[in-house]
């Protein structure tokens, strides 16, 4: 910290009051960091904890209500609160530059991906149209996206999401910033294109000797790429230090609170559950979309979900793995008959449920729940909890009153306080609405939940308890489960046996630690390959805790 | 908890624990919002002028007085008999324009409210089913749209002949379109929401969805569609009173009061701009109105 050549970023005490009548009086305070050149600084922190804030304010992109009102923010020696707006965008996408969370909102789908960079070297320098051109080609082969010349002319919608976040990337390097500033940028993506940014993060820290600031909440993110590491709790810096001391011997509770929440890849052996009665069963499931033919495009086919085969025991926890657009959404929408299927049969509990007339679904809707990945689109936000609560019990003819007894029952069960009964959902918190959920799918008795990526859209530690009460439920109404998720890591945690799904069809299956030891498919390779944090084994907390107390 | 409605007996338990239920602080937002309480006291006099017109006129609104033609406004230098003068058939201003309210209020009240049904079912059924029922109704839409109203309301009216229920139900007929459009994108948004397939899931059947998980969340766009549509409606009555084919003389309309005194608009100015402003000022007020509903109601606008 001595050699200010190197220190690309100093914050000093840095402290950014929140208007009056927000939950604390600081959005920041105190806050002390330093950004050195070939560096990677990662700051973790859940939602809330004035991460973003952090960054923003550097950027000299913070809301207009927030005010700095202590400390400064030295970038390469000046301090950039003290900039005018129009000194500090010269700074912008010039010497430090910003790459944001959601790759597709990032880029503005009007111009191509071309125009967009070029733009940075028309603000910031004086290049020759050809030139500019030149350099935009050479950076996006630097990025290592294939065919620059095709994806120079491409538009952000023909793009995935791991190639917008690549062009987000080229477009922050274009002009070499001395700091670099990454807000999750890794959030939105899948496991295999994470694992793919992440080395360009560490490839580029070597070539362009930039300070780079990561913004994250995953722990596994941090362990794969970090340098130093910072934890944000609530505005203030409760630990720092190198990414080995913080990551392997973590000193303050919640640090260590944090680490003990990220899902462990192992779990103790679960009950057998052989002999168990079958509830459900898939035979042989297809479900294929068609779009016609327009004007501007021909028709289309995509098999969603192909010859998909599951057996489902009662008590089994069944893990259903797979990247985005690998069917295992539509998958459930069939299972739950939100959509019906092509071909193929979905049995529950020697019913074909699938075959069920429209008219008399409603009596069978009872037997399988879900949960949804949502937790602000989920809830009605014009319905009291209580009511929405009530909603199942009531369809299927239990007075209202008995039901809103078994509401005040789930609500404690779920460990909600029973006035939330009267109120909407805009006043919880995305794990409070998720528990609410969860309550609202357990209102009717069902003998299978459907948890589809239920615990994706939370926090670390929310995740954690959200997971130990689900399984908690589980064991104690003998609730058979069908886990959703694109990380692997919750699925090896809570999963008897897992399914791989890619394109539509099931690649792998076996108990959790035969896929996750042993795994057969080469896409299940790929895809535990992928996983961040390999090198990483967390620590026992409770064991650090002991030798600390 | 021995009732069957929730809100009531629980709310008081909430109340005690300094917690204010959703009611009162909606309540409290509402008389927060300037523009809806300004709006919401003009739109108030006016249907109490409405309603009690028979009490607060100071004369007989069809009474003609041919000796006291055109007296001007009291302001204006008239006298203190005749506050806002007498028209050309020498009927006090006054009490035809508290009469006249009615007339507004009421066609455009029943006028919305016709046109607002048939478009909102039209509107929720075309978005929530799509498909077919959705090919039928942007047909329907289309149809409409390529009539313009007031061709249409001319046209009906010149057919069965101009009287208030006439002109009430031609426009409730024709103004439904708005009401279809929006609610029909509303619903086909909502639809996608994962509430409504949690419902769905629940056993919840179609009516009782589109009832309790759709039609709450389009209240905001319907409000100020409603609105919109109650103020155009007056304006049409007025533009067909004025063109002499709404409500018919002697009924005292404030638009057929514009119609009479166009012709003497060089003369005597104010025996169009006095209803005119009592038009401007009741539209605007609904319209004002309409918008801070929706803001005070909208989810977001909790807090």
């Amino acid at each position: 910290m001595s050699d200010t050549q190197d220190t690309v970023l100093s914050i000093r005490n840095l402290t950014i009051d929140l208007p009056e009548g927000g939950d604390r009086p600081h959005a920041v305070e105190n806050l002390n960091l330093d950004v050195k050149r070939n560096e990677i600084v990662c700051i973790v922190g859940e939602s809330g904890s004035g991460k973003s804030i952090t960054s923003f304010t550097t950027m000299g992109l913070l809301p207009r209500v927030l005010k700095p009102s202590q400390g400064e923010v030295l970038f390469e020696g000046t301090d950039v609160l003290k900039l005018s707006d129009k000194q500090h965008s010269k700074l912008r996408g010039n010497r430090m530059a910003m790459i944001f969370q959601e790759p597709m909102s990032a880029l503005n789908p009007c111009y191509t991906v071309g125009d967009q960079i070029e733009e940075v070297f028309a603000t910031h320098s004086s290049m020759t149209k050809s030139e500019r051109r030149a350099r935009t080609i050479k950076l996006l082969d630097e990025v290592h996206l294939p065919e620059p010349e095709r994806i120079y002319h491409s538009f952000p919608h023909q793009l995935s999401g791991g190639q917008r976040q690549r062009i987000v990337i080229a477009i922050a390097l274009a002009m070499d910033p001395a700091l670099l500033i990454a807000d999750e940028p890794t959030t939105a993506l899948d496991v295999t294109t994470q694992a793919q940014i992440l080395s360009l993060f560490k490839q580029l820290k070597e070539t362009h000797s930039a300070g780079i600031m990561f913004v994250t909440h995953d722990f596994d993110v941090v362990a794969e790429i970090a340098d130093r590491v910072v934890v944000m709790q609530k505005g203030l810096v409760v630990e720092q230090g190198t990414a080995d001391e913080v990551l392997n011997r973590p000193k303050h509770p919640y640090t260590r609170q944090l680490i003990d929440a990220v899902p462990r890849r192992t779990r103790e052996a679960p009950p057998s559950i052989e002999g168990n009665e079958v509830v459900m069963k898939v035979v042989a499931l297809e479900k294929t979309f068609h779009t016609s033919r327009t004007l501007f495009a021909p028709a289309r086919t995509v098999k969603a979900v192909q010859d998909v085969n599951l057996t489902i025991r009662k008590g089994e926890t069944l893990g259903i793995v797979g990247e985005s657009g690998s069917g295992k959404s539509t998958l459930v929408r069939c299972l739950i008959r939100l959509t019906d299927i092509d071909d193929g049969a979905v049995w529950i509990g020697g019913k074909e449920f699938s075959r069920v007339p429209r008219g008399q679904l409603h009596d069978w809707r009872k037997k399988i729940q879900i949960i949804f990945q949502d937790p602000y689109g989920s809830l009605n936000p014009r319905r009291t909890i209580g009511d929405q609560l009530v909603e199942g019990p009531v369809n299927f003819g239990v007075p209202r009153k008995v039901a809103m007894q078994k509401a005040r029952e789930l609500l404690r069960i779920v460990r909600m306080e029973q006035d939330a009964l009267h109120r909407y959902p805009n006043q919880f918190s995305g794990g409070q609405r998720q528990r609410i959920c969860i309550a609202r799918a357990l209102m009717v008795e069902p003998e299978i939940l459907i948890a589809d990526e239920s615990v994706s859209a939370l926090d670390v530690s929310v995740q954690k308890e959200v997971l130990n009460l689900l399984a908690e439920i589980k064991e104690e109404m003998g609730l058979t489960m069908l886990f959703i998720t694109h990380d692997l890591r919750v699925a090896a945690q809570v999963s008897d046996n897992i399914v791989v799904m890619n394109k539509g069809q099931i690649v792998e299956r076996g108990n959790a630690d035969q896929v996750f030891s042993n795994p057969q498919n080469d896409y299940t390779k790929k895809l535990l390959a992928a996983m961040p944090g390999q090198g990483w084994e967390v620590p026992d907390i409770a064991a650090l805790e002991r030798a600390g107390a | 908890m021995s009732t069957t409605d929730t809100s009531a007996p629980e709310g008081k338990t909430v109340t005690q624990k300094k917690e204010i239920t959703p009611r009162q602080a909606l309540i409290k937002r509402a008389l927060k919002n300037r523009n809806l309480m300004v709006s919401g006291g003009i739109l108030l006099l006016i249907v109490l002028i409405a309603i009690f017109a028979p009490l607060l006129a100071p004369h007989d609104p069809y009474k003609q007085n041919l000796l006291a033609r055109m007296v001007r406004p009291a302001f204006m230098g008239g006298d203190s008999k005749h506050l806002l003068g007498t028209d050309a058939l020498g009927r006090d201003m006054l009490s035809r324009l508290l009469y006249g309210a009615r007339v507004s209020l009421g066609v455009g009240l029943l006028a919305t409210l016709m046109s607002g049904i048939i478009g909102t079912t039209m509107g929720l059924l075309a978005g929530y089913f799509g498909g077919r029922i959705d090919q039928v109704v942007q047909f329907l839409i289309n149809v409409r749209l390529a009539l313009p109203a007031i061709l249409v309301a001319l046209a009906c009216v010149s057919l069965f002949g101009g009287s208030i229920t006439v002109v009430t139900i031609t426009l409730g007929l024709l103004l439904w379109d708005r009401f279809a459009v929006v609610i029909r994108a509303a619903t086909m948004q909502l639809r996608n929401m994962e509430y409504v397939a949690a419902a769905e899931v629940l056993g919840a059947r179609m009516p009782r969805i589109l009832r309790k998980d759709i039609l709450p969340n389009v209240t905001s766009q319907l409000v100020v569609i409603a609105s919109l549509e109650m103020a155009s409606a007056i304006m049409l009555e007025a533009g067909l009173s004025f063109l002499g084919l709404g409500v018919q003389p002697p009924t005292p309309s404030w638009g057929l009061m514009i119609s009479e005194g166009k012709e003497m608009l060089l003369f005597e100015s104010w025996l169009i701009t006095i209803p005119g402003i009592c038009l401007f000022v009741l539209v605007f007020a609904i319209n004002v109105f309409g918008d801070g509903i929706r803001d005070i109601s909208s989810p977001e606008g909790r807090n």
